[in-house]
């Protein structure tokens, strides 16, 4: 049922195949999600970015109501992933599934106009990030289905790549619009609301309609494949990428924890706090092309884990004495290379371990089970850095990390070889 | 369709989105500065006329030319002609000695300060701020300043919200850093969390005020010295007090649907017999500091729910069954100077 492939490519494979070049073009499918995903980041950092402000400035809520409006931000998507993950499979539609995700978080964006007060900001939030729930998963199954095999880690990298460099557009916009228009807040917020639905439209027109299934049944001259149930999740590929990834997952600790070690640190003040989240996002988007293309060469799974040694690294940096200067760049330098590592190069990977008519829920699943690893770990970091304080409690997760990445790094050959899914 | 036309259709799209935009952009900037033009709805009186009596200050939210600066009425014409001093705040406190102004300065990098002003509006100190501005508080005579903001971090990877609450002495000199280092006691037992949230100090004098410490999920009233160093739990459940001008009472928010939801509601509370009353018809989701007009009644901010950026300050009776009423429209973060 499955066409053996090694997801490793031989030393030959590069002048095998079709005989062209040895990098071919990333996909037109690749390129477009792509920018589907830039111009949606551009909306969604760009009110991000200005929500803090709106929120207390304009709308006049506290630091505490804020904070349970953006603690909505983190956990509704995982919630939601798994979801949408199952509509794709069920109808095998992921682009349109796609769409309705990109479609709510774009709706969303009008209420925002007019919502003021905790309550309403609060649903529009969660509406929001649903639709970042819905589309993810179905978004990465069609990088995944249209692109070959060997080339999965660059496809990723490139799709990731945009998508950062929307996000970094995001708030540079925001604030030069705020500059051309002093307290126009509801300017960046139409703005915003015109590059997300310039995306849905991008993908609406003129997404692909990949379809997981049907492409298989024409490969292989069967009617079509069987529908998607939900053992297909239990498959014994898939079963040692969550177990890997989850547990690796519940050694990485939020970023805000590392950049928070980084202000304990001393000598920088509190103001360069957003500027780290920038410097991070600079340094994957340059990374994920490079990184994706390492892990096709040399083994996914195998980056993926050996990845998680630049977050160790990224622990360590934060707090170890050392320069400022020094600590800073390094640290945000490395916690770029470990999203570079895992970010896209998860999704690569689990999409080919199960059968065709669940790769969306394969995807949804490993994505959901490393976001549900993070949130729990954060927890618990809490509590670590509140007994231990933040420079022995990071060391403290360096070294079991370090130690996991290397029991890890045992069971992933298996992965790296394993049949594939075409 | 055909691929021409979906790819026509996605150009046409764009360039109606481009359009639409570019339009409202320029709409909004020309009204913005039509609505930064116009006069205010309330008449305006000279700052001597109100500089000397008992007044309010706070910020004006009309949306007009005075726009976020801060203005003056007299407390026996709260509703009549204001003041206005030229002076843009977020959040301002002040007493006859001088004002502390909280001040958000836009851009890539957002910086916030607090400006010291003394009684004629002139800036005397600045002082930058780790956050953004959300309370102040000046102690009785004027010569220390609390300042309360929220450090997070602006994008969606930010881990919720921390705040940083720090006390100076009033136009530069003693800096007591940020209160989250002082000892914490609560239930007379010296705990040393780190995941402590300190805001809204209210000073009793030069030495003892009163804050909220936010830790494990819960909130206390606590009772501050800077000599000392420490903070002493009175009572859980309070957030944001407020001490009456006779200093027999505190004014504070608690929330009054626990759970996953905050419902927020004004109490009054003893600090001679710990009795506590809620005021049942005031402020449901209040969310500001109250003031003390006088040792009876209670002022605060609140949002018009159909008009961002505008907000109004309402009075209530420090009592359980008393009706708020509008006091100041177009007004925020009121504070009440009584000479």
């Amino acid at each position: 049922m499955y066409i053996s492939v090694r997801d490793r490519p031989t030393s030959d494979t590069r002048g095998a195949g079709s005989g062209s070049a040895a990098r071919p073009p990333v996909g037109r499918v690749v390129i477009i999600l792509g920018v589907v995903s830039l111009l949606t980041d551009v909306s969604s950092e760009s009110v991000s970015a200005i929500l803090p402000l709106y929120l207390t400035a304009v709308v006049g809520l506290s630091p505490v109501a804020y904070g349970l409006i953006d603690g909505l931000y983190q956990g509704v998507s995982a919630l939601v992933r798994l979801g949408g993950g199952w509509l794709a499979d069920a109808t095998d539609r992921p682009k349109w599934v796609a769409f309705l995700g990109y479609g709510l978080s774009a709706v969303a964006r009008v209420f925002l106009l007019f919502a003021s007060g905790a309550a309403g900001i609060a649903a529009v939030v969660t509406a929001d990030r649903i639709g970042k729930g819905i589309r993810t998963a179905p978004r990465d199954a069609m990088i995944s289905t249209s692109t070959p095999s060997e080339h999965l880690g660059r496809a990723f990298g490139v799709h990731r790549m945009l998508d950062t460099i929307g996000a970094a557009l995001g708030p540079l916009i925001a604030f030069g619009l705020l500059a051309l228009v002093p307290g126009g807040y509801s300017v960046v917020l139409v703005v915003s609301l015109a590059f997300a639905l310039a995306g849905v439209a991008l993908l609406g027109l003129l997404g692909p309609d990949v379809r997981s299934r049907s492409r298989e049944a024409a490969g292989a001259s069967r009617p079509s494949a069987p529908p998607f149930r939900w053992r297909d999740l239990a498959d014994r590929r898939l079963r040692p990428l969550l177990v890997v990834a989850g547990t690796l997952g519940l050694l990485t600790v939020g970023d805000g924890f590392i950049y928070l070690a980084l202000l304990d640190h001393g000598g920088l003040n509190v103001t360069w706090f957003p500027l780290f989240y920038v410097g991070t996002n600079v340094a994957y988007l340059l990374l994920a092309v490079p990184v994706g293309r390492l892990a096709d060469r040399i083994g996914r799974a195998r980056t993926l884990v050996v990845g998680h040694l630049a977050l160790v690294g990224a622990y360590l940096c934060s707090v170890l004495p050392s320069s400022t200067a020094v600590a800073t760049v390094g640290t945000l330098l490395l916690l770029g290379t470990f999203y570079a590592a895992t970010d896209g190069v998860i999704a690569a990977i689990a999409g080919r371990l199960v059968p065709v008519q669940a790769r969306t829920s394969g995807i949804a699943a490993a994505q959901t089970v490393v976001a549900v690893a993070r949130m729990l770990a954060s927890a618990g970091f809490g509590l670590l850095w509140w007994l231990l304080g933040p420079a022995v409690a990071m060391a403290a997760v360096a070294a079991v990390l370090a130690v996991a990445v290397l029991v890890a790094a045992t069971r992933v050959r298996s992965l790296d070889v394993a049949e594939l899914t075409p | 369709m055909s691929a021409r036309v979906r790819v026509l259709a996605f150009v046409a799209v764009v360039v109606v989105l481009v359009a639409a935009a570019g339009v409202y952009v320029l709409r909004e900037g020309r009204e913005v500065r039509a609505q930064r033009a116009a006069e205010p709805e309330a008449s305006e009186a000279p700052v001597t006329e109100v500089a000397d009596g008992p007044r309010i200050v706070f910020r004006h939210t009309g949306i007009d030319r005075e726009y976020g600066t801060v203005a003056i009425v007299p407390v026996d014409d709260p509703g009549g002609a204001r003041a206005f001093t030229g002076v843009a705040c977020d959040r301002v406190a002040a007493r006859a000695e001088g004002a502390s102004c909280l001040v958000t300065d836009q851009g890539v990098v957002t910086s916030y300060a607090v400006r010291e002003l003394d009684p004629d509006w002139q800036e005397v100190a600045t002082v930058d701020l780790p956050g953004i501005p959300s309370r102040t508080r000046l102690s009785p005579d004027g010569s220390l300043v609390a300042t309360t903001v929220f450090v997070t971090g602006h994008s969606y990877m930010s881990t919720g919200f921390s705040t940083a609450t720090e006390v100076h002495a009033f136009g530069g000199g003693t800096r007591w850093g940020n209160l989250e280092k002082f000892q914490l006691v609560l239930d007379g037992r010296r705990v040393d969390p780190l995941d402590r949230n300190i805001w809204g100090v209210t000073f009793v004098d030069d030495r003892t005020f009163y804050a909220t410490v936010g830790t494990g999920g819960r909130t206390w009233l606590v009772e501050g010295d800077l000599v000392e160093r420490t903070l002493t739990s009175v009572s859980p459940d309070a957030e944001c007090p407020s001490l009456s001008p006779d200093g027999s009472r505190v004014a504070f928010k608690v929330d009054v649907d626990p759970g996953s939801r905050t419902v927020w509601q004004v109490a009054v509370q003893d600090l001679a017999t710990g009795e506590r009353i809620l005021l049942e018809n005031g402020p449901r989701g209040l969310d500001d500091q109250v003031e003390w007009l006088d040792d009876d009644t209670l002022l605060y901010g609140l949002t018009r729910a159909d008009e961002p950026g505008v907000t109004d300050v309402w009075s209530v009776d420090a009592s359980a069954d008393a009706e708020p009423e509008l006091l100041i429209e177009q007004a925020w973060s009121p504070t009440v100077v009584r000479q």
